[in-house]
């Protein structure tokens, strides 16, 4: 196959993994509100998770996005050191946005800052943005299209805690935030959180955390253990679906941390809706096209 | 917790009537505004200029749709509601200016509104978000946009819609604001339970 035939053929791969983020929910989140519909016990709580339930199979049948708002398009790359396409990816992945805002249609929400322009295709400065990871050894790239509403993105902050607040004040900030964005962020939500030596490293794990699958605990003992505290107390508050009250407020908890400085002790949250959608592909370094959260779409293309 | 079903335009009797927790199915015109369109709105207002649709009586609805062009028509794709609390600065004066009669959005108002919904007769009602298929088909026609140099999500978009619901009121017109009293019931849970179990102070 030439790079041309090539890179046709992973722009439309990942037209149709946008198309997958925005119309079919991963199965771990659906999975996690059906079991939220059988613990709650508020009629007019169960009646919104109901709607909601509904929603998605509607919108997977039908093909419509699931949220309106379909966010500004993010993409996370992480592309072996011996994958051959590296140098396509980005005009590949803008090309793409710009056709999956025609096709699906998603909204268009890129709005300059200065100019307050909104070009109509989901591009602009920096966009899509595209986050890099390199992974040693490998001939793959695994590509993931993160859509997520501004409703819950709003409600991100990361503050330099003093030292001695440890890992407590951690605690408390994370549940200070979940309290102040209340019914705002459409909970159930997935409260995701980064810990490090500045608000920059902190914010780039907390982000880290929409990446992995609700119901997976980190791999640190110890980190478990505070994600499986911190979700009790989250849930604790009482919020339940949008506010109406009840026992399910976050679906899960994703905390990933680097060392701190002797001076910091950094926090970030970042919180996705209920809605979280996510796509992700591995791409061979034959140009073939695996779809990883979305095998139905693999009897498509084989 | 009672269901009704109203018609647009909306009498003062129609929202009266309600109460916070009340589940509600509009037929009708909504008009949707956002941040942006609220902002020229009251610029208009302002400067004494007509809306390009009066809302008096009718359904502002804090959402940015999806919408395809099809044979130079509009057609919604999908529609949920956006976070109303960004309208918060802006609607006591879009109730007192226009007289609209509810609002519907998701994630809850301040105190401003629930003022301006007990003085001049309003409601705020709330939609899950993030449910936008299954909104999409009541849904009926786009009748008009006008401010679409604003871009899509910010345009007024003016909507027939059967059966939009359901809705869910949250601030009423007696002065009752629903999630001021989860948020209530919720620092007292983070106070005396959570706080203290987890050694926080």
């Amino acid at each position: 196959m030439g790079i041309a035939s090539i890179e046709n053929k992973l722009l439309e791969a990942t037209v149709k993994l946008i198309e997958a983020a925005a119309v079919w929910l991963p199965d771990d989140v659906e999975n996690a509100l059906l079991k939220a519909y059988e613990i709650e016990n508020i009629p007019a709580t169960k009646s919104f998770l109901k709607a909601m339930i509904d929603n998605v199979r509607i919108a997977r049948e039908k093909g419509l996005p699931i949220c309106q708002d379909t966010g500004v398009v993010m993409f996370h790359a992480a592309v072996g050191d011996k994958f051959p396409f590296t140098a396509l990816l980005p005009s590949i992945l803008r090309k793409a946005t710009v056709e999956a805002t025609k096709r699906i249609p998603l909204r268009p929400n890129t709005i300059d800052v200065f100019t307050g322009k909104n070009p109509g295709d989901n591009t602009g400065r920096y966009m899509p943005w595209i986050d890099w990871d390199f992974v040693e050894g490998s001939d793959t790239a695994e590509i993931t299209v993160l859509l997520k509403g501004g409703g819950s993105e709003v409600i991100g902050r990361a503050k330099n805690l003093i030292p001695a607040e440890g890992l407590k004040g951690v605690m408390k900030y994370v549940i200070e935030a979940v309290y102040e964005a209340g019914p705002q962020p459409c909970p159930p939500i997935i409260v995701n959180v980064g810990i490090g030596p500045n608000v920059s490293t902190a914010m780039k794990l907390a982000y880290k955390g929409l990446l992995r699958p609700v119901g997976q605990r980190h791999e640190v003992p110890e980190v478990a253990k505070f994600e499986e505290e911190l979700l009790r107390a989250i849930n604790d508050i009482g919020f339940g679906a949008h506010g109406m009250m009840g026992k399910v407020t976050a679906l899960d908890v994703h905390v990933d941390y680097a060392p701190r400085h002797p001076a910091t002790l950094s926090v970030a949250v970042v919180i996705n809706c209920w809605a979280a959608r996510k796509a992700s592909m591995r791409i061979y370094p034959d140009g073939r096209v695996e779809y990883i959260t979305h095998p139905h779409l693999n009897k498509e293309v084989a | 917790m009672a269901e009704y079903s109203l018609r647009t335009p909306l009498s003062e009797g129609d929202v009266r009537k309600l109460d916070i927790g009340d589940v509600v199915y509009i037929t009708g015109i909504v008009v949707t505004l956002r941040d942006a369109g609220h902002r020229r709105a009251l610029e208009l207002l302002a400067r004494g200029e007509k809306l390009p649709v009066d809302l008096k009586d009718l359904v502002l609805y804090h959402a940015g749709p999806v919408v395809k062009k099809v044979d130079n028509r509009w057609e919604v794709v999908v529609i949920g509601p956006t976070t109303s609390t960004r309208m918060e600065v802006y609607e006591y004066e879009m109730i007192e200016k226009t007289g609209l009669k509810m609002i519907i959005g998701k994630g809850g108002m301040g105190p401003r509104t629930a003022e301006a919904c007990k003085k001049y007769g309003a409601v705020y009602a709330v939609y899950p978000g993030g449910a936008a298929a299954l909104q999409a088909s009541q849904v009926k026609r786009v009748v008009d946009v006008y401010w679409l140099d604003l871009g899509v999500p910010d345009a007024m978009w003016v909507l027939e819609v059967e059966n939009l619901g359901p809705l869910t009121v949250v601030i009423d017109s007696k002065g009752r604001n629903f999630y001021d009293e989860v948020y209530a019931e919720a620092r007292r849970k983070i106070d005396t339970e959570i706080y203290p179990r987890l050694g926080i102070k």
